[in-house]
């Protein structure tokens, strides 16, 4: 079973959702994201499935959202515009409490930006993005082999907990091959009994996001929200590497992480206490694990693919206590070297500090 | 208490009051849905999905499944529950601004897959929740609160004619525009509902009934001047028929 086989980010993928018993996906094309949709749309009916190309985004989070309704394990799949399209369609999706797993295969922004890796959609999913009041689960794999099991845990945590949970890719996993095990372990098969299949023995089910009286919308929220408290106890999820005598703390998650990795590799074999904190959900954030992991840090350094959007969180999750620095590259992920001279700079003047 | 005779409300529709304005026709194709679901004997086998605007709490008056999507997105989400469920009945109930203007993608696309779902498409010239605007399909001059001199041309163009464009689609099987605006009428709307359903049922393809439906208060008239309205000035534009009748 634990055959190792060679596969594309985006064709993993799919296959994990095939053996995670997804049978019904609904999407549209868009690069880098696209070779998710050519895979299941071959390989869904051979399994027996349906496979729907939606006419836009707009279209298929909302096929997502009636397959979820009538009770089916269901998946889209786009990149940065498209997923902008879809944040309507998200918030009526954790509003009506609905398992539904989404993946976002980052690309440059803002406007059409452009097709290479990003991870300039932290704000939109982390924050927000739809509107209203809600959180999504944002997964956030560092290497073809985690696009797989995170497929495989958004799938259990949104039926577990009946929320819409992201799959935060970018470009670069989606479209490179590395070596992958298909794990044993599957997402086990979840009753739903608010499914709206038919009332066949049994009064009617209605999934809905209206609440016109106040007092309804309050309640609702705040149920809601009870949910969000129970599932920040419970899965937070981080990585650590160097971090029990770090003073310089690099946070960094997703592809951006991996070259982090390397980069503090570096400067370890250079001499300086260089550490990495690797936040794997993003929402929620991992900020007990992140104080932890920065004990001794005296300065740490949010590395991402974008202008600066989780250091927001970083400063939030060591409460302002260490001062944090950007470093950042747009439209490519950055080299170990980059990283390191960065941390080796950074080392200098920390040490100058005292 | 002896039981009542004849005319009773069928068990597909529950017992409460409707919220609609006085004159209006929505509670009319609420129940002539209703009541062809319960005839066809398929309450625990369908799955109604409702829309934005006054029919936005069609599942608290159905007696069935229902579900609540968001504006325009009905058939979407219809087609995902057919794609789940490919056995059930599956229909959606929407306006003219939820199917005509922001759900005009979905409709069209529905209707170009053949998506095997029924579209109950209830036309009263405007938007009636939002308190009567223009829609796409507001009559030529006629008044509303964002064409307060009248649709004009220059401004907004023409009538649309969903019946006339879905016919054009070959994975239409089923296409229909019908009235209620006398016994007669609505005799011929339920007929149409029910081909309508047995065309998805026996699985030939996407189906639409347009019913043109008066808003007395939103056109401000009173319910009789609105039945005149649908019979004098719409059906001009709007001609009542089967648009397409696909047998097989």
């Amino acid at each position: 079973m634990s055959e190792v086989i060679l596969m594309k980010g985006n064709e993993a993928i799919g296959e994990a959702a095939i053996r995670a018993n997804c049978r019904h996906f609904f999407g549209y094309p868009i690069t880098p994201q696209t070779e998710v949709l050519e895979y299941l749309a071959r390989r869904l009916p051979e399994e027996g499935g349906a496979y729907v190309q939606a006419e836009s985004e707009i279209s298929a989070i909302n096929m997502v959202f009636g397959a979820s309704c009538a009770g089916a394990r269901v998946m889209t799949a786009s990149s940065s515009p498209g997923i902008s399209l879809m944040q309507e369609g998200i918030s009526y999706i954790a509003s009506a409490q609905l398992p539904a797993v989404i993946i976002n295969i980052m690309r440059g922004a803002p406007g059409l930006g452009g097709i290479h890796p990003s991870q300039a959609d932290y704000f939109q999913s982390v924050k927000g993005g739809g509107h209203g009041d809600y959180k999504l689960i944002v997964l956030a794999p560092s290497s073809v082999q985690e696009l797989i099991d995170h497929t495989m845990l958004a799938f259990e945590l949104s039926e577990k907990y009946r929320t819409p949970v992201m799959v935060f890719g970018d470009g670069m996993l989606g479209q490179m091959m590395e070596p992958v095990v298909f794990p044993d372990y599957l997402p086990p098969p979840v009753d739903r009994p608010w499914a709206t299949t038919g009332m066949e023995g049994r009064g009617p089910n209605i999934v809905h996001t209206l609440y016109l009286p106040a007092p309804d919308l309050e309640n609702h929220c705040h149920r809601l929200f009870d949910k969000y408290r129970d599932i920040e106890a419970r899965e937070k999820r981080s990585q650590e590497y160097f971090t029990d005598d770090a003073e310089i703390l690099v946070v960094s998650y997703g592809i951006a992480s991996r070259v982090a990795r390397a980069g503090v590799e570096m400067a370890r074999e250079a001499g300086i206490k260089a550490g990495l904190f690797r936040p794997i959900t993003l929402w929620p954030f991992p900020d007990l694990q992140l104080q932890a992991a920065a004990k001794q840090a005296r300065l740490l350094i949010s590395a991402e693919i974008s202008m600066g959007q989780m250091i927001e969180d970083v400063r939030l999750g060591i409460r302002d206590k260490v001062p944090v620095k950007l470093f950042n590259r747009i439209g490519l992920v950055p080299n170990p070297d980059e990283i390191f001279e960065f941390i080796k700079a950074e080392a200098g003047e920390v040490s100058k500090i005292g | 208490m002896a039981k009542i005779k004849g005319y009773q409300r069928p068990q597909t529709l529950h017992d409460k009051p409707w919220h609609f304005c006085p004159g209006c026709h929505h509670g009319i194709v609420h129940r002539l849905c209703a009541e062809v679901v319960e005839e066809m004997g398929l309450q625990s086998q369908t799955i109604g999905v409702g829309s934005v605007g006054c029919g936005v709490f069609s599942y608290n008056y159905f007696n069935f499944d229902g579900i609540g999507p968001s504006h325009g997105r009905a058939p979407a989400v219809a087609t995902g529950v057919k794609r789940v469920l490919p056995d059930k009945l599956v229909f959606t109930y929407q306006g003219d601004g939820d199917l005509a203007a922001i759900g005009t993608t979905e409709m069209v696309h529905s209707a170009v897959r053949g998506e095997n779902i029924t579209i109950i498409f209830v036309n009263n010239t405007l938007y009636g929740m939002t308190g009567g605007q223009m829609a796409p399909t507001t009559l030529m001059g006629q008044q509303t609160t964002t064409t307060p001199r009248g649709r004009t041309r220059e401004q907004a163009g023409y009538p649309m004619k969903v019946c006339e464009m879905l016919a054009t689609m070959d994975g239409s099987a089923y296409i229909a525009r019908t009235a209620v605006f006398n016994p007669a009428q609505v005799l011929k709307t339920k007929k149409a509902i029910r081909k309508a359903f047995e065309t998805q049922m026996a699985g030939l393809g996407f189906s639409l009934v347009e019913v043109l439906s008066a808003c007395p208060t939103n056109w401000g008239m009173n319910p009789l001047e609105a039945l005149d309205h649908v019979k004098d000035n719409m059906l001009p534009v709007y001609p009542l028929g089967e648009f397409k009748l696909k047998k097989e």
